[in-house]
């Protein structure tokens, strides 16, 4: 396996040695991430039991030094920007029963501490897993009388953002035990290493056995989940976790499942679960 | 996107002489006034047309932004401090809104 992982590099790394570019070599990055100079955040982790590898590993040591640079420092980390205006969303009063987020939470740097670092949780009314964006909605139509957001909604990623932000450097955590989390993990799982597309690649395929390597001009990472929702230079805007998990499943050439479908709400139970440990690191900035 | 709100980087201290490095950013669309709406309409243009740092009144840096700027402006620039005192920093919209936010500093 790690014979063969060097050997990958090395072919690549001669195919584009004569354009000086890339690393030599493709492991991430020996780095620490501190955010501002002052928050120490934890970016390599022992797995939890049962994970397939001994260290979980955040996509920030996978980046160039210009984009790990850039989520160390809150002034010129471009996600930071919605966060502000996810602050606004937080204050902003909608719907018939006349409240905003803030009316029932209050100051979300008290009451949004640590919670998003255990999401997806258990939603015993719904039967099934709850993200943020899901609860949000949730509380959108139940509390506020007001329209759920559409997927991708510009408003409901920086709330999302905003709300994440409130647990950053905090460990990611989500508790199997409640309801029928372990059987959602296990169809995650099942998911995870289903191969799909007419490029028949399974999540694993990338993130498990070729991480550290290089697809193309991309360096594949371990694909933690715990940056999420992420500013991708790619894109110049947030990234939520269900546009990336389409994203990354259309370009196997598969059929994509809807957004907060059962499948990927099951993998996203899952995926976090293979990040336990990392830091929360929202907005985190990636390629 | 969001309502214009300026965020600017001064250190809190400094040693007299020190060149400090101060950057500044606000949230602005910077609407550049060449494009057009689904309808074909022209958007208006509407960007923030200057920017200025002063030091306790004396002028430190100020420029001039043209419609090429993108949004969300960020500037960097270095200043000499012999003294305590506060930054103040103006930034003019097109539509006459001034947003403004001060900083200080302590020399020892």
């Amino acid at each position: 396996m790690n014979n063969a992982k060097t050997g990958l590099a090395a072919t690549l790394a001669l195919a584009v040695g004569l354009a000086a570019v890339g690393p030599a070599h493709s492991d991430p990055v020996d780095d620490t991430l501190v955010i501002d100079g002052e928050l120490e955040m934890v970016t390599r982790v022992k797995a939890p039991e049962g994970h397939p590898f001994d260290e979980v590993i955040s996509g920030w040591h996978y980046r160039t030094d210009e984009t790990r640079a850039l989520e160390a420092d809150t002034f010129q980390n471009p996600g930071m920007l919605y966060t502000q205006r996810g602050e606004e969303v937080w204050n902003t009063v909608e719907g018939e029963a006349g409240k905003s987020c803030a009316s029932c939470h209050e100051d979300a740097s008290a009451s949004m501490k640590g919670v998003g670092a255990h999401y997806p949780k258990w939603n015993a009314a719904a039967g099934k897993p709850f993200n943020l964006e899901l609860q949000i909605n949730d509380c959108r139509v139940s509390n506020m009388q007001a329209e759920p957001y559409k997927f991708d909604d510009p408003d409901q990623k920086a709330l999302v953002t905003f709300v994440k932000h409130q647990s950053l450097g905090m460990p990611m955590q989500i508790d199997l035990s409640e309801g029928e989390m372990q059987q959602w993990w296990e169809r995650g799982k099942e998911r995870y290493y289903l191969r799909m597309g007419q490029l028949n690649l399974a999540c694993a395929t990338c993130h498990e056995n070729y991480n550290g390597n290089y697809i193309r001009a991309d360096h594949l990472s371990q694909g933690n989940v715990n940056g999420f929702p992420t500013y991708r230079l790619k894109q110049a805007n947030m990234v939520s976790l269900h546009n990336r998990f389409r994203g990354c499943i259309r370009d196997t050439r598969a059929e994509q499942p809807k957004a907060f479908s059962d499948d990927l709400m099951a993998l996203e139970v899952y995926v976090t679960w293979r990040g336990t440990g990392l830091s929360i690191e929202t907005p985190a900035v990636r390629q | 996107m969001a309502t214009p709100k300026p965020r600017v980087k001064v250190p809190k201290t400094a040693s007299p002489g020190e060149v400090v490095t101060i950057k500044t950013l606000i949230s602005h669309e910077m609407e550049s006034g060449q494009r057009r709406d689904q309808d074909g309409n022209t958007i208006p243009r509407r960007i923030i047309n200057s920017f200025t740092c002063t030091f306790d009144g004396v002028p430190v840096f100020s420029c001039d932004i043209e419609p090429a700027i993108s949004a969300n402006p960020y500037f960097e620039f270095a200043a000499k401090v012999e003294k305590s005192g506060t930054f103040a920093f103006e930034w003019v919209d097109d539509d006459g809104s001034v947003y403004s936010t001060e900083a200080a500093i302590e020399v020892k």
